[in-house]
C-alpha cells in the first residue's frame, strides 16, 4: 500500500494560493528568528525550540485543513499553531508568559494550545501525544463527524513505544489521523542512523498495514499535495497514513544549543540552506510569473510588521495576576 | 449486591445517563473484563461504547485522554493498576496537567479505574498499593472505595467530574456484600470522608481492606473497654481533613493505618495534617502502622507479615490508649 499515487486533487498554484503559502511560512520565519532576539534579551524564558529550516512542512499540511480539523504537535510548535491560524500576538504572548498569552503565560513556547482552532498542544513529552492524536481521531468517529486529525512529531519519536501503539491503534480502528514525522535527521544531537535501524521511516506504515510515502520536506507544495491526497482519503474512508517529511532545521535543538555545531558538520548545514524553504517557493512563484518581486517583497515585508506587532503586543500584556497560580488546576 | 456487582451497576447507570460515557481496555467487552466488573456491557452497548483494546497501557490510555479533549468522557480501565505504571506518563504528563498547560482551555474527564491493593498471593508485581503514585500529583483525584455502596456512589461522581480521576477499587473487596441504594441518582461525593464505627477513647483513619480489619480489631477491643471511631477516608486527593481532624479533636489519638510500605506513604501524610492541625488536642503521638518496607512476597506465611495484622493494629491503639 506505501507510497500509492492518486490523482492530484488539489488546484494549480495560482496568486492567492502562492501569497498564503509563502505568506504564512514568512509569518513563522519571522516570528522565530524574532523569538531568537527576544530569548537573548531575557524577554522568553525556558526551553525555545526553533522552527526555522521546517516551515514547509507545516504550512504545506495544515493548508489542505477545514478550520475544523484537528491538529496536535510537539514542542516544536510555533509553526503548527501559526499555520492553524493562532492569533501570532497571542502566541509571542505565551512565550513572554503574558496574561493575554493563549495558555494565560501558563504554557509557555511548549504548551501552545488554542481551541478557537483546534489546535490541540504542544507536548512536551517526547512520543507521548501521538496516542493523543489518535484518541482525537476515536472522538471524531465516536461522534460520527468527517473531520481529520494531522499529528506532527520529530524523528526522535520514532524509536518510542508510543509511536508503535499508535500506529497500531489508528489502523486497527481506522482512526482519521495522519501522523507526519518531520525527519530532520537529528534527534536532539542524535542522528537518525545512531537512533534508528530502520532510517526510512514511511516504511513503519508498512508494517502496520496502512498506507506510507515519503515527501520533500522542503517543498511547500510537493508537501501539500502529499497530505492533501491523504487528507481527502481520511475524510472519505477513515484511512490513517503515515508520512515523512524530510526536512532539515536549520538552528539548533533549542536555545541553548544555537549552533548545533557539536554534532553535525557546518558544510552539512550549510548545503542543507541551499534548499531553504521560503527562497524555493519565491523562486518558483517568479519563473512561472506567479507573482513578481514586488508581491514577495510585499509578502515578507507584511509578515515581518505582523511580528513587530506582535512582539509589542506581547510587551504591553501584563504577568499573570500571582491569583492564577492555583487556578485552573481543577476544573470545578 | 457485591461490590462488583455495584460498580457494573454505576457503569450502565452512567452510560445510559450520559451518551459520551465509554468503556474501553484489555478484555472489557467479550471477555467481560479480568475481574468481571464490566459485565453485560458489551451486549447492552455494542462494541462502539465498549471496547477491547490490545495491551498497549500507554496507548489506550493516551486515546482516553485525546478523546477526553474532545467532550468525550471516557472510562478507561486497567486491568490491574500495577499496569498502569505504563501509563503513568499519560496521566501524570498529559491528563493531570491539561487543564493548567492550556490555560483553563482543555479539560480532561477521564476515568482510570482498576483493582489494586494487595490481593491473594500474586507476588510481587501484581499486589502493592498503587495510590501513592498518584495521589501526589496537583490535577488529579484519588477515590479508594471501601465499600459496595460507596463503588457505585464514588463512580457514579467519578464519571461526572470534570477532572482525571484515579479509581483504585480491591481484588479482595469485589466479592463483599453489603446495601447499595438502587436509585440511579444516588451519588456519593468526591472528597467525603465517612464514620465507619463511633467511638471516644481514638481515631483510627484506615480504607480499603485495612477499614475493615480496623472495625474488627475496634470490635475485639470494645471488650477492653477500648472505644475505638473508625474513620475512612474514601476519597485521597482531595483529602477531607476536617472530617478526620474534628474526629481527633473529640478522641483525642489518632492512628493511621496504611497496607502499603510506610515511607512517604499516605499514613505520613495523615498524621502529618492531624499533627498541624490537632497538635493541642493529641494525648498521644500519632502512631502509624503500615506495610513493610519489602516487595510484597509470594509465599502466604510472608506475604501475611508484609500488610499490617490485627494484633499490629491493636498494638498501635493500645499503646496510644496508654500513653
Amino acid at each position: 500500500m506505501a507510497q500509492a499515487k492518486t490523482t492530484i486533487l488539489l488546484p494549480r498554484l495560482d496568486a492567492a494560493l502562492a501569497r498564503r503559502l509563502l505568506g504564512r511560512m514568512a509569518l513563522i520565519r519571522r516570528f522565530e528568528e524574532k523569538a531568537a532576539e527576544m530569548y537573548a534579551l531575557g524577554k522568553i524564558g525556558g526551553f525555545l525550540h526553533l522552527y526555522i529550516g521546517q516551515e514547509a512542512v507545516a504550512v504545506g499540511a495544515i493548508s489542505t485543513l477545514r478550520p475544523d480539523d484537528y491538529v496536535v504537535s510537539s514542542y516544536r510548535e510555533h509553526g503548527h499553531c501559526l499555520a492553524k491560524g493562532s492569533d501570532p500576538r497571542r502566541v509571542m504572548a505565551e512565550l513572554f508568559g503574558r496574561r493575554d498569552g493563549l495558555s494565560k503565560g501558563k504554557g509557555g513556547s511548549m504548551h501552545l494550545f488554542d481551541k478557537s482552532v483546534n489546535f490541540l498542544g504542544g507536548h512536551g513529552i517526547v512520543g507521548a501525544h501521538l496516542p493523543l492524536a489518535a484518541g482525537a481521531g476515536f472522538a471524531v468517529n465516536y461522534q460520527g463527524g468527517d473531520q481529520v486529525v494531522l499529528c506532527f512529531f520529530g524523528d526522535g519519536a520514532v524509536p518510542e513505544g508510543e509511536f508503535h501503539e499508535a500506529m497500531n491503534l489508528v489502523a486497527l480502528w481506522n482512526l482519521p489521523v495522519l501522523y507526519i514525522c518531520e525527519n530532520n535527521r537529528y534527534a536532539m544531537g542524535t542522528a537518525i542512523h545512531r537512533a534508528l535501524a530502520q532510517t526510512e521511516i514511511w516504511r513503519f506504515a508498512e508494517t502496520y498495514g496502512i498506507p506510507g510515502e515519503a515527501v520533500d520536506g522542503m517543498d511547500v507544495l510537493a508537501v501539500r499535495e502529499c497530505v492533501g491526497r491523504a487528507v481527502e482519503r481520511a475524510r472519505r474512508d477513515k484511512t490513517p497514513a503515515l508520512i515523512e517529511a524530510r526536512t532539515y532545521r536549520f538552528r539548533g535543538h533549542s536555545m541553548r544549543d544555537p549552533a548545533g555545531a557539536v554534532y553535525r558538520t557546518r558544510e552539512e548545514v550549510e548545503r542543507e540552506k541551499l534548499r531553504e524553504p521560503i527562497a524555493l517557493l519565491a523562486a518558483r512563484c517568479l519563473k512561472d510569473g506567479v507573482l513578481s518581486e514586488a508581491e514577495v517583497k510585499a509578502v515578507e515585508r507584511e509578515a515581518a510588521d505582523t511580528v513587530d506587532a506582535a512582539v509589542a503586543f506581547a510587551e504591553a500584556s501584563p504577568a499573570p495576576p500571582d491569583e492564577w497560580l492555583l487556578t485552573d488546576v481543577y476544573k470545578d | 449486591m457485591t461490590y462488583r456487582e455495584a460498580l457494573n451497576l454505576a457503569l450502565r447507570e452512567e452510560m445510559r445517563r450520559d451518551p459520551r460515557v465509554f468503556v474501553m481496555g484489555e478484555e472489557v467487552g467479550l471477555y467481560e473484563g479480568a475481574y468481571k466488573v464490566t459485565q453485560g456491557l458489551l451486549k447492552e452497548f455494542g462494541e462502539k461504547r465498549v471496547v477491547d483494546t490490545p495491551i498497549c497501557e500507554s496507548g489506550f490510555t493516551g486515546v482516553g485522554v485525546g478523546a477526553a479533549m474532545l467532550g468525550l468522557r471516557p472510562v478507561v480501565e486497567m486491568m490491574t493498576f500495577n499496569f498502569a505504571i505504563l501509563a503513568l506518563d499519560q496521566i501524570v504528563n498529559t491528563a493531570a496537567k491539561m487543564l493548567y498547560m492550556s490555560g483553563g482551555q482543555y479539560s480532561v474527564p477521564i476515568v482510570v479505574r482498576g483493582p489494586g491493593g494487595p490481593a491473594g498471593q500474586l507476588a510481587a508485581q501484581h499486589s502493592q498499593s498503587m495510590e501513592t503514585y498518584f495521589y501526589h500529583v496537583p490535577g488529579l483525584k484519588v477515590v479508594r472505595p471501601s465499600t459496595p455502596a460507596d463503588a457505585k456512589g464514588l463512580l457514579k461522581s467519578a464519571i461526572r467530574d470534570d477532572n482525571p480521576v484515579i479509581f483504585i477499587e480491591a481484588e479482595t473487596l469485589y466479592a463483599v456484600k453489603g446495601e447499595v441504594p438502587e436509585d440511579p441518582e444516588f451519588t456519593v461525593p468526591l472528597g467525603q470522608a465517612v464514620v465507619r464505627r463511633e467511638g471516644t477513647d481514638v481515631t483510627v483513619v484506615a480504607y480499603m481492606g485495612m477499614m475493615y480489619r480496623a472495625l474488627e480489631v475496634a470490635g475485639e477491643l470494645a471488650g477492653e473497654g477500648i472505644s475505638v471511631e473508625v474513620v475512612d477516608p474514601r476519597t485521597l486527593r482531595p483529602m477531607d481533613t476536617r472530617t478526620i481532624v474534628a474526629s481527633v479533636r473529640r478522641t483525642h489519638r489518632a492512628v493511621v493505618i496504611e497496607a502499603g510500605a510506610g515511607f512517604a506513604g499516605m499514613g505520613s501524610e495523615i498524621a502529618s495534617f492531624i499533627t498541624e492541625q490537632a497538635f493541642d488536642d493529641l494525648d498521644a503521638p500519632v502512631e502509624r502502622v503500615t506495610g513493610e518496607n519489602a516487595p510484597m512476597p509470594y509465599a502466604r506465611n510472608l506475604e501475611l507479615l508484609k500488610t499490617p495484622s490485627k494484633a499490629k493494629i491493636a498494638a498501635a491503639i493500645r499503646k496510644v490508649c496508654d500513653a
